[in-house]
C-alpha cells in the first residue's frame, strides 16, 4: 500500500496552534492540530473524514501554506521528498498542489467564471476546459456569468473544475460535493480518480462517508485535531467490526443506513482539550491509562490507530485474537 | 390540515428565465417528506416559497386552503443549508434564540446545547455547532411546518444523527409536517415517510 518512493506527501507530527489575546494583551496559544501525521502516496486518493471542526480544512491550508498570520505551524510536511518550507509552498501552490476550496464565497464575486476557471490569465487549454465543463453538466454559456448567477451546486462545479484544470500534482479537495446531486458528485469523484490513476494524488476533505468508501483508497479519521485512525476503505465496506478506533466505530453507527445512532456529548475545544486520549471523554471503554496519557498510533489490522485498547471491546477480541 | 404548493412558477424580474416552473407537492401534518432534485433545480427557492420569504409570481403556496399569512409569527419555518448566513453575527447566540420565544431547556439539553454557548457570538462556534442553535430556534414557538433545506449536510454523520433525531421526535410529538430537502438518499430513506423526485414529478 505505502511505498517509499511512490511516496507524495508525507506529514509528520504536525501540529497547529493559533495566537490570540485572552484578556487585554495577554495572549494565549491554541492549538488546534496536534502530532498529526499522513502520507499519501502516488495513485492514491485519501479521504479526510471526520468531526466537523476536528481541523480537516486547517490541514488543507497548512499543506499549501494559506494560514493566517497569527497561526504557528510546527512538524515536518515533506512534498516528493523533499521539505516543503514557505518559499516552496508558494512557488507550488496553484500550479502542483491544487486545492478545491470548501466555500462557494472563494469565487470573487465580480470576476466572470471563465476568467476564474482559468486562474486570471487568459483562456487557455479551451478543449480541456470544454470538456470538463461538458462533464460536468455545466451550460456552456457557464464562463460569462457572474458567481451570483450560479446555484450552489453549480459553484461547487465550477470550483472543483477550476482546480482540476491545473496539471498539479496534488489535488486537495475540501468538502467539493455539498450541493452537487449524487451523479455529479460521482462524475466528480470519477474524475478524481482518474487523476490519481494517472499517478497523482488527491487529498479528500468530507463528510460524505458514503462516498469517501466508494471511491477512496484509504480513509484518514480526524477528531479533535488529530488523526485518530488511518484504515482502508474496504474496513468501513465491512462494518464496525473491522474498523479500530471506537469513535471511527460511532461514525460507522451513526450513518443512515447503519442505525443512524449518535453518541452522547461533544469533540473537546481546541484550548480545552483533555490530558489523556482526546476521545476518553465520550469513550465508552475508557480506562484510567485513556485518561491520563494520550496512546501514541500503532499499526493494526493493516491500518494505523491512536488507542490504548483498540482490542478491548469485547464484539473485537475474536477479529483481533484472529490476525 | 395540510401544506401545499399549486402550480408555483417563479422568476426573480421578467427577464430572467423560470427558477420553478409548474410545481405542485403538497405535506401533510405529521408526515415527513424528503424532496430530490438535481442541484440547480430551484430547491432553495422551493424551500423560500414554502415558508413565505418568496412570493410565486404564478400559483399559490396554500397553508390549510389559506394563503400564508402575512402578520406575526409564520407557522412554516425554514432552517437554512448554511448556518453562518441565517444567524446575525452582531448578536449573542442567547439573543438570537430568543428573539423567537423562550429558551426551552429540554429542548437545548436534546440538541446538546452547553449553556456556555448562549453567550457565544456566531463566529465563536463551529457549523455544527451554529445548525444546532438554527434548529433549536426554528423549534421553539409553535411551527406546524419545518422546511430543512440540506440542514445536516456540512455536518459529519454524528451530529447529522443527533440534529434529527431531535428533529423528527419533536415533529412527533407535536405532529408537525416536515419537509427535507436532501440529496443523501439513505438519509432520506431514514427519516422521510414520502420521497418525491421533483424533476419526474410533474413532467
Amino acid at each position: 500500500m505505502e511505498q517509499k518512493d511512490t511516496t507524495l506527501l508525507e506529514i509528520h507530527d504536525l501540529s497547529v496552534s493559533f495566537r490570540m489575546y485572552e484578556h487585554g494583551l495577554k495572549q494565549t496559544d491554541l492549538q488546534v492540530i496536534s502530532e498529526l501525521h499522513l502520507t499519501v502516496s502516488r495513485g492514491e486518493i485519501v479521504a479526510v473524514a471526520g468531526s466537523s471542526g476536528s481541523g480537516k480544512s486547517l490541514l488543507a491550508s497548512a499543506i499549501l501554506g494559506i494560514l493566517p498570520e497569527n497561526a504557528t505551524v510546527r512538524g515536518h510536511i515533506h512534498y516528493q521528498g523533499e521539505e516543503l518550507t514557505a518559499a516552496r509552498q508558494e512557488q507550488l501552490r496553484g500550479t502542483e498542489i491544487a486545492l478545491v476550496p470548501q466555500s462557494v464565497s472563494f469565487l470573487d464575486p465580480l470576476m466572470k467564471i471563465g476568467a476564474q476557471l482559468d486562474g486570471h490569465r487568459r483562456p487557455r487549454q479551451t478543449e480541456k476546459r470544454k470538456n470538463l465543463l461538458r462533464r460536468f453538466g455545466l451550460p456552456e454559456k457557464t464562463p460569462q456569468l457572474y458567481p451570483f448567477q450560479l446555484s450552489g451546486g453549480m459553484a461547487r462545479r465550477v470550483l472543483v473544475s477550476t482546480a482540476l484544470i491545473t496539471d498539479a500534482q496534488l489535488l486537495i479537495a475540501d468538502e467539493p460535493t455539498p450541493g452537487m446531486s449524487l451523479e455529479q458528485a460521482l462524475e466528480a469523484l470519477r474524475l478524481f480518480r482518474e487523476m490519481a490513476d494517472e499517478g497523482k494524488a488527491v487529498i479528500l476533505i468530507t463528510h460524505d462517508i458514503d462516498l469517501a468508501i466508494a471511491f477512496a483508497d484509504r480513509v484518514a479519521v480526524f477528531y479533535a485535531g488529530t488523526t485518530v485512525e488511518t484504515a482502508p476503505a474496504s474496513d468501513f465496506q465491512n462494518g464496525s467490526k473491522a474498523l479500530r478506533h471506537p469513535y471511527t466505530k460511532a461514525l460507522w453507527n451513526a450513518l443512515p443506513q447503519n442505525g443512524f445512532q449518535p453518541i452522547e456529548g461533544f469533540q473537546p475545544y481546541a484550548g480545552a482539550l483533555p490530558n489523556g486520549c482526546l476521545f476518553a471523554p465520550r469513550c465508552p471503554y475508557k480506562t484510567r491509562q485513556c485518561m491520563e496519557n494520550n496512546p501514541p498510533i500503532r499499526e493494526v489490522r493493516g491500518g494505523e490507530v491512536r488507542c490504548w485498547q483498540f482490542e478491548h471491546p469485547c464484539d473485537e477480541r475474536e477479529v483481533y485474537h484472529g490476525t | 390540515m395540510a401544506l401545499e404548493a399549486k402550480n408555483v412558477y417563479f422568476r426573480y424580474n421578467k427577464k430572467q428565465p423560470w427558477v420553478l416552473e409548474d410545481c405542485t407537492l403538497h405535506v401533510e401534518k405529521g408526515e415527513c417528506l424528503a424532496i430530490f432534485a438535481p442541484s440547480g433545480y430551484g430547491k432553495t427557492t422551493l424551500a423560500m416559497l414554502l415558508s413565505g420569504y418568496h412570493k410565486p409570481t404564478k400559483g399559490q403556496i396554500l397553508l390549510e386552503n389559506n394563503p400564508l399569512p402575512q402578520n406575526g409569527i409564520c407557522p412554516v419555518r425554514l432552517i437554512y443549508q448554511h448556518p453562518e448566513k441565517a444567524v446575525n453575527p452582531c448578536w449573542q447566540m442567547r439573543r438570537v434564540l430568543e428573539e423567537s420565544g423562550t429558551l426551552r431547556e429540554e429542548l437545548l439539553d436534546a440538541l446538546g446545547i452547553e449553556p456556555a454557548w448562549l453567550n457565544r457570538f456566531a463566529h465563536e462556534l463551529s457549523g455544527g455547532e451554529l445548525q444546532r442553535f438554527c434548529v433549536a430556534r426554528a423549534l421553539l414557538s409553535g411551527a406546524d411546518y419545518l422546511i430543512c433545506d440540506e440542514i445536516s449536510t456540512m455536518l459529519d454523520v454524528i451530529t447529522q444523527a443527533q440534529l434529527w433525531n431531535v428533529v423528527l421526535s419533536e415533529a412527533a410529538k407535536r405532529s408537525m409536517g416536515v419537509v427535507a430537502i436532501t440529496h443523501n438518499r439513505h438519509l432520506a430513506e431514514r427519516i422521510a415517510t414520502r420521497v418525491v423526485d421533483l424533476p419526474n414529478m410533474d413532467k
